[in-house]
């Protein structure tokens, strides 16, 4: 069986378990999304048959959610936390900083793939402003040095 | 397992506790993690060991205590002894002197006493004192005998009453009373009825409930068992943020252990009660925080906002009936039912009954999570509570309610926080958060980084938020870049009343208001911007462009 197979068997099973039911679609989709790592259109198009739904509605929801991602993330995913507390603390300027180190605005991908650079609302740890987040580490009370030296790392190891 | 079991339970478990001599709690929460709290549980349970006096030491995994700028943070009970900056090589010195010697180690105790001084911790009762992951911590406080007690000696109305008299509101933000919203949906007609347990905490700065969700899973599903038999409901939905994965599995657990003691089932302590929980995931979308948007996001559909009435307690999710509440709100409801309504409406003021949490943060010197009683001063919390503003800078203003809150100016420092006193001002409870600002800050600036964030979350459905909004940041964009007249201060206070008056929901209607409070209580500053293009904090007028938020 082919690796695409075998996530496809995986979504069949987590649509099943919910009974093919209109209501669990964000759970579906939630899931989707950790399989295959984003939802692309040919995705959206068969989770939208499978529960028999509108291609429309199936769209609509995806995009209506900012934490579905429709295109294909980078290998390390940088994000920002832009709530109001880092905001305050300056987080702006540790992102403005890594976009111009590496020349990509946010919410896009480096052109060969490596990086992405994305934003989110809130992580609710306020208290350690700014924060950001590399791949799956968040760095707290964070700088722009810290924060550059650490994306170098990760990009490093690929 | 049946109501007797549960005590048991209780008895067990004290009697287990009082076999150790010291309890060492070290925080896991969301905050203290990134910090290296895993790293110093461990050199902990090293250490006991290696001092052997593991038999006199319970090391626990706790949540929040609420000091999250000094974490990792530990708490050595008894004497609630509160270590800060705790990294894995000091611990070795802990344990020698304040196990082995008895000498709490002084210089590196939490240093500031007055943080605790004013607070007033009811539904934070637990949090950084239980294991979250054990049930059986949670029902050694007392936990679970809320519940035991309603389904042995009281009725669904005498639960309702008890909820009355506490003259609890709701802490989603509205204030709603809750004892008249439980009534409302006991009464309505249609089966099943359901409950929905908000923990979509949107408003960026604000992390109570996250907090709550991970310290004290349990307080919450027995607010909403409490609930749930009052009102008649069969199956209730927590809707929970995907950004909180910590709160997340906290939760899946408790409610995994609820149901193996048979807390949640359908039959719950043999008593012929059904009730189960299910949880739901949102997808980063701000507005599903409001009643109408939730139901339509549980439901799998967008969480847009529909006009009221019907009222989501006689229509709601699936058409029936459905109740609707913050889960601060549940979590007070154990102790109310506990100690009886009259007991809570002694809390706070006569009006605004109990306390409530906020997440303190920004310019501050003590940023965490605090739980006050209703109409403490906001002068209390900016400056005993949390210390006032670090690095001799001046305190400008400060932040209440969330992006779509006010900002409020220190001749307001002495407004008693309360629902209507701070709707007064231009500002609302919301979700609870308090963000310091210093004179680093521009007020311009800020009600212009609020004015994106409604603007990319606005669901679109109503024009004047939708179509206000985007011309109310146009208007910012020229003020920032130095392009704006006069005339555009009165485009923004237009615009903003139309934004208000003719949106559906909670979001649009509340949306101008850092506009509106920054206008009224910083207007200087915007005639500074127009007249002198010049930005007293040095904010405005950069030539590099910001970055579009997605």
């Amino acid at each position: 069986m082919s690796k695409d197979d075998s996530r496809r068997v995986m979504l069949e099973k987590v649509m099943k378990d919910h009974g093919y039911q209109e209501s669990a679609l964000l759970e579906i989709l939630h899931k989707a999304q950790e399989i295959y790592g984003y939802l692309d259109k040919e995705l959206l198009m068969d989770i939208s048959g499978s529960l028999n739904l509108p291609p429309s509605h199936v769209f609509g929801v995806a995009t209506f959610y900012s934490f579905f991602k429709l295109k294909r993330p980078g290998q390390h995913i940088v994000t920002g936390c832009m709530g109001t507390a880092c905001y305050v603390k300056g987080a702006d300027e540790i992102m403005q900083a890594v976009e111009r180190e590496y020349n990509i605005k946010r919410g896009e991908s480096t052109p060969d793939g490596k990086l992405s650079l994305l934003v989110t609302r809130c992580i609710g740890a306020c208290a350690m402003a700014p924060t950001i987040i590399v791949d799956d580490e968040v760095i707290a009370k964070a700088t722009k040095e810290i924060v550059l030296q650490k994306i170098k790392q990760v990009l490093g190891g690929t | 397992m049946n109501l007797a079991d549960i005590q048991k339970i209780a008895e067990q478990e004290v009697d287990f506790e009082r076999a150790y001599k010291y309890r060492i709690n070290v925080c896991c929460s969301s905050g203290c993690v990134p910090l290296g709290a895993f790293k110093v549980l461990k050199a902990f349970e090293e250490a006991v060991k290696e001092f052997g006096v593991e038999k006199e030491c319970k090391v626990a995994k706790t949540g929040c205590v609420g000091t999250c700028s000094v974490g990792p943070a530990v708490i050595i009970e008894p004497g609630d002894y509160l270590y800060q900056n705790v990294t894995p090589e000091k611990v070795r010195e802990i344990v020698r002197d304040h196990i082995v010697l008895g000498l709490p180690v002084k210089s590196m105790l939490y240093g500031n006493p007055a943080f605790f001084k004013k607070q007033h911790r009811l539904v934070l009762r637990n949090a950084g004192k239980i294991d979250p992951s054990r049930i059986q911590d949670y029902i050694a406080m007392g936990g679970y005998s809320a519940i035991v007690k309603c389904l042995a000696t009281m009725t669904p109305q005498g639960i309702i009453y008890e909820v009355a008299t506490s003259k609890l509101r709701g802490r989603g933000g509205a204030g709603f009373p809750t004892g008249q919203k439980w009534s409302l949906v006991a009464r309505a007609h249609g089966k099943p009825k359901y409950i929905v347990a908000n923990l979509d905490e949107g408003d960026p700065g604000v992390f109570a409930n996250r907090t709550l969700a991970e310290a004290d899973p349990h307080a919450i599903l027995e607010g909403m068992l409490i609930a749930a038999y009052a009102i008649g409901a069969e199956k209730g939905y927590l809707y929970i943020r995907s950004e909180y994965p910590l709160a997340i599995q906290t939760l899946q657990k408790a409610i995994a252990q609820a149901k193996s003691l048979s807390l949640l089932g359908d039959n719950v302590l043999e008593t012929g009660f059904k009730f189960d929980v299910e949880l739901r995931f949102g997808a980063g979308a701000f507005v599903a925080g409001e009643e109408t948007a939730i139901l339509a996001s549980v439901e799998g559909r967008r969480a847009m906002p529909r006009p009221r009435p019907p009222y989501p307690a006689n229509s709601g999710l699936w058409g029936k009936p459905t109740l609707i509440q913050n889960v601060e709100t549940l979590a007070n409801i154990p102790i109310i039912i506990q100690n009886g309504g009259a007991w809570f409406s002694k809390i706070g003021t006569p009006r605004c009954t109990g306390t409530k949490c906020f997440s303190l943060t920004g310019k501050t010197n003590n940023p965490g999570l605090i739980e006050v009683p209703m109409g403490i001063t906001l002068r209390e919390v900016v400056f005993d509570i949390g210390g006032g503003v670090p690095e001799g800078r001046k305190f400008k203003a400060v932040l209440v309610g969330g992006p779509s809150g006010g900002c409020l100016p220190d001749a307001l420092l002495d407004l008693p926080i309360d629902y209507d006193s701070l709707t007064r001002v231009g500002a609302i409870m919301g979700s609870g958060g308090i963000v310091v600002l210093d004179d680093h800050s521009c007020m311009v600036d800020t009600a212009k980084f609020f004015t994106e964030f409604c603007v990319d979350e606005s669901c679109g459905r109503c024009t004047p938020c939708r179509a206000g909004l985007i011309r109310v940041k146009e208007v910012f964009d020229n003020l920032t870049q130095g392009n704006a007249r006069m005339e555009d201060i009165t485009t923004l206070e237009k615009a903003s009343s139309y934004i208000r008056d003719a949106s559906l929901c909670g979001l649009g209607q509340t949306a101008p208001n850092p506009v509106l409070t920054t206008l009224r209580y910083f207007r200087d500053e915007y005639v500074e911007h127009i007249r002198d293009k010049t930005c007293r904090a040095g904010k405005c007028f950069k030539k590099e462009e910001r970055g579009a938020t997605p």
